[in-house]
């Protein structure tokens, strides 16, 4: 086996090149004062396709390092129930308000998405792909396959969200004088899940802890709003 | 860290088992989540493994999206066949979702102070 077959198939390589891009990406956003653009999902996600192209990787060969750290998400998903219990208080507080705002924001994403789908005159499977993406992605993907859409299309439709919510955090943020870390973590959870619950970690444990939550409720709520709210808007 | 990790593990698999034996469309670490919080509320208190490694654990969730950003690769094809409405839909859609929450949130943390002054 040639040297260039090994590292094509070693999880070793897809492993180091998530650290090492990951590091690379943390180390822009600093110089860079955290600039949204400079994103360290965003980033790293691009500098290991470019490295991919160059081996002449695919996305299998490089799952199988990275796989490793994706699987992580699974026990860092339940520790962001210890930064929630820290802000008990406020939680106990402002329960009733962030459940309301959280409901609201969940049919809000669902909406948002088949109006603006049917606005575009979209085939119809992609604005089914397109009503979970606030979710999770194996909530998204479940939902997408209950309403008749494409789940792989959903999920990809749910990273690209979390994206740009993660992004744009940070600047609406400012736009709207959110002073509160609660209602930035809130809003950022609902519209970017995980991906903006890991950037508003970066500014805030706070708003990260609200954020987790937030996730974890739209998740619920999309799952049982989105059949609900696609019947009515899609008739 | 051990211990820290046979916490955190122990929830997930604990949540996964729950959802899929009731067949409920929530992912098994949301629900382990949720339980390790209610566990936390009875303790009133936080254990020592998951106390002292979590806060530096959780600056770091963005690197465990990295492998999932790298499938917007699968949205390249997509884009092309809707290489403008698509995005602009996303990120309209995005945002008006973040900017409803946020007003929503605002406006019932405002009426509650109104009713409650501290």
């Amino acid at each position: 086996m040639s040297v260039l077959a090994w590292v094509q198939n070693a999880p070793l390589t897809g492993l180091l090149l998530t650290l090492a891009a990951y590091r690379a990406a943390l180390a822009l956003s600093r110089r860079y004062h955290g600039h949204p653009l400079a994103n360290t999902v965003l980033m790293g996600a691009v500098m290991v396709i470019a490295v991919l192209l160059l081996l002449g990787m695919d996305f299998q060969q490089y799952m199988k390092g990275a796989g490793f750290i994706q699987f992580l998400l699974g026990p860092v998903t339940v520790a962001l129930a210890i930064p929630l219990y820290n802000n008990l208080g406020r939680l106990r507080k402002s329960g009733l308000p962030i459940l309301l705002a959280i409901i609201a924001g969940s049919a809000a994403g669902v909406v948002t998405a088949v109006c603006a789908g049917l606005l575009f005159d979209m085939p119809r499977s992609m604005v089914l792909s397109l009503a979970p993406r606030s979710a999770t992605t194996p909530i998204a993907m479940g939902v997408a396959e209950v309403l008749g859409g494409i789940p792989a299309l959903a999920a990809t439709f749910v990273i690209v969200t979390g994206i740009i919510g993660a992004i744009c955090a940070k600047p609406l943020m400012q736009l709207l004088r959110i002073q509160d870390d609660v209602v930035l973590g809130v809003a950022t959870g609902v519209a970017a899940h995980g991906i903006g619950t890991a950037r508003v970690f970066q500014l805030s444990e706070t708003a990260g802890a609200f954020a987790g939550l937030a996730m974890g409720l739209t998740g619920l709520f999309t799952a049982i709003l989105a059949p609900i709210l696609v019947h009515y808007l899609m008739l | 860290m051990i211990e820290t990790f046979i916490w955190l593990l122990a929830y997930q698999f604990i949540g996964e088992v729950i959802a899929r034996s009731l067949g409920w469309p929530v992912p098994g670490a949301v629900l382990g989540m949720l339980l390790l919080f209610i566990t936390l509320c009875a303790r009133r208190g936080v254990p020592r493994a998951l106390r002292d490694n979590i806060p530096r654990l959780m600056t770091h969730m963005s690197l465990l999206f990295i492998p999932a950003g790298v499938g917007i690769l699968a949205f390249w094809p997509m884009l092309s066949a809707h290489p403008l409405s698509l995005p602009i839909l996303l990120v309209v859609a995005t945002l008006s979702t973040f900017i409803i929450t946020a007003l929503v949130l605002q406006l019932g943390l405002w009426w509650q102070k109104r009713r409650r002054p501290a």
